[in-house]
């Protein structure tokens, strides 16, 4: 159960690294998914470790999957849409106007 | 006689209901959105009437009991939550509605409207939400059609989008981290259950700090508020508007929830204290900031920084002992905060429709077809500012008396010197109007003042923004009514 808990931990802390250092936008959503992970593998050891075995950690991590999967498709989405546009406009991609939008 | 119960699963239902129904039928979006919404206004007042005239209450959902079923929790607090999401909600589809398509187009229009219900269903989740995973997910839920929202904007909002989803993310999986280590030490979920176990230990210490930094984050506390001027300044107004006064409030009502809750025990003085400090400096910094802007939009994002943190308030002074005046005050603020937010935001998203830009210069001249927002705008201001009779002045009167009542004059200072920097950002957005017309050079002719004249610009833009600054006011006025509300509860403490 040792080598779990640990293996949680460092998974959280490459994936915190990742988040605050990663260039591209699709790394640093990759770096926030391990976190996520992370966090899910500590939810299946507490189930481990409860006496008798707890199943409510599983459905929360079934769940938390389900947001994860959802989140990660609208930031897909969202950095599809980015890409395109500084693709097309490679001159204003951080600037533009600010909050002119009617 | 129908139960009351029933208000708060039509409060969660009817909006997810709707927006699927105008998601596969767009055609029917603004007549549906505009009925369903004054269906749940008047449900929310409801559930605000029978919290006045029996107390608070907990529902457990399909009859199944805690820690196997899901519970509600409907007080006083989150009555009052869930009817400015109401109103809040009703006000921005008015406005959404009546304003002029053709002139900004919006990305995808056809988003527009299920997002909105999505939003509004996912708050009122947040708000009646009585364990700490259903508090996660309705957490996600909300990011996710705030994340959408914002990126309708296009253009360099999507930008923004991008940075709100990744501080948005890290705020709820931090979170997720503490509730997986309470969890694991406690094996309960339910607010009412952890609370009668809850020990100040490490790892619930530990928990408790990751799931404050994670709502720290998503309400934009000081130094974590990077994200949302750029997020609140350039989506669509009544984005904007749902974002600043309720969205931001969501996550400082979890903080609330949970410190006045199962973490009563780990309140200490100390903690207490920096969570006090981090909300002083994001009055005086937000302030700052907002005094340095010079679009109105982003004025008025900045604020949001600066308002946000009169709520942290509420725990030093509570800790130091005044705990009635500090909660009832902090949670008056609050409120009178959110109508008056989204009145400012709706009433810049008017005036800058009627002069095609929202930078001061360009705001002075001829203000026909944006009177009416320009009087909404000064009467949120004077409530934001406490002017009385308005619910900011109310709640400011309490947060002082406790800040009196304590000695504790330094938080004293803060609330003044906060509300000067508010009356002079204020201030300089309303002379805007005042000055005359100027010529921009860097802007051709054609897009200083909109073609089709100001006589195109609908009212109901002005007059959605009208009756938030208004409802702002009234809170003021009824203030009795507002602290025998906020009394009831089972959150309350003391």
């Amino acid at each position: 159960m040792t080598v779990y808990l640990s293996l949680a931990g460092v998974l959280f802390l490459i994936g915190l690294h990742g988040f605050f250092t990663a260039g591209s936008l699709l790394r640093r959503l990759l770096a926030l998914n391990v976190l996520t992970t992370a966090v899910f593998l500590l939810f299946v050891v507490m189930a481990r470790l409860a006496e008798p075995l707890d199943p409510v950690p599983h459905a929360i991590v079934l769940t938390g999957i389900v947001v994860t999967v959802s989140n990660t498709a609208v930031a897909l989405a969202l950095v599809v849409r980015i890409a395109g546009r500084v693709r097309a406009h490679p001159d204003d991609a951080g600037s533009g106007s600010r909050g002119d939008a009617g | 006689m129908i139960p009351e119960t029933t208000g708060p699963v039509v409060l969660f239902s009817l909006p997810l209901a709707a927006a699927i129904v105008v998601f596969i039928r767009p055609r029917w979006a603004v007549p549906i959105t505009l009925i369903s919404g004054a269906m749940l206004l008047a449900t929310a007042l409801w559930v605000v009437v029978a919290v006045l005239q029996h107390g608070a209450w907990r529902q457990d959902i399909g009859g199944w009991a805690a820690p196997l079923g899901i519970g509600w929790t409907v007080d006083g607090l989150s009555a009052a939550m869930l009817l400015l999401n109401a109103a809040v909600g009703l006000a921005g589809a008015v406005f959404h509605a009546a304003r002029p398509a053709g002139r900004t187009p919006v990305r995808d229009p056809r988003f527009f409207w299920p997002l909105w219900l999505f939003l509004w269903g996912g708050l009122n989740a947040l708000f009646l939400a009585a364990d700490l995973f259903n508090v996660y997910v309705a957490l996600e839920f909300v990011s996710i059609a705030s994340v959408g929202l914002i990126g309708l904007a296009g253009g360099s909002a999507q930008a923004a989008a991008w940075r709100y989803l990744l501080a948005t993310l890290l705020g709820s999986t931090l979170y997720l981290l503490g509730v997986a280590l309470l969890y694991g030490r406690y094996a309960a979920l339910d607010l009412a259950l952890l609370a009668e176990v809850i020990e100040p230990d490490l790892i619930t210490a530990v928990a408790a700090a990751l799931m404050t930094l994670g709502l720290l984050l998503k309400a934009a506390v000081f130094p974590l508020h990077f994200w949302l001027p750029a997020a609140h300044g350039r989506a669509l107004p009544a984005v904007s508007a749902v974002l600043s006064a309720v969205v931001i409030t969501a996550a400082y009502y979890w903080m609330v929830r949970l410190w006045f809750g199962p973490f009563a025990p780990l309140l200490g003085p100390e903690v207490a204290t920096l969570l006090g400090l981090l909300g002083a400096v994001a009055i005086l910094w937000g302030g700052l900031l907002a005094l340095l802007q010079r679009h109105l939009k982003m004025l008025i994002a900045y604020s949001t920084v600066s308002q946000l943190g009169y709520g942290l308030l509420v725990f030093p002074l509570a800790a130091a002992g005044a705990v009635q005046p500090a909660w009832t005050g902090a949670m008056t603020l609050v409120l009178a905060h959110g109508l008056a937010k989204a009145a400012l935001f709706l009433a810049a998203g008017a005036i800058v429709l009627r002069h095609g830009i929202g930078r001061f210069e360009a705001l002075g001249g001829d203000q026909r077809g944006a009177v009416i927002a320009w009087v909404a705008f000064a009467i949120a201001s004077a409530s934001l500012v406490g002017l009385p009779p308005t619910g900011g002045f109310v709640g400011k009167w309490w947060l002082a008396q406790a800040a009196v009542a304590t000695g504790a004059y330094f938080w004293l200072a803060v609330l003044m010197l906060g509300t000067a920097s508010t009356a002079a950002y204020l201030w300089r957005a309303l002379q805007a109007a005042a000055q005359p017309a100027r010529v921009l050079p860097d802007r051709a002719p054609q897009d200083r003042a909109p073609q089709d004249g100001p006589a195109a610009l609908s009212p109901a833009l002005g007059l959605s923004a009208l009756v938030l600054a208004l409802a702002s006011t009234a809170l003021g006025l009824a203030a009795p009514i507002v602290a025998r509300l906020l009394d009831a509860g089972l959150a309350v403490p003391g």
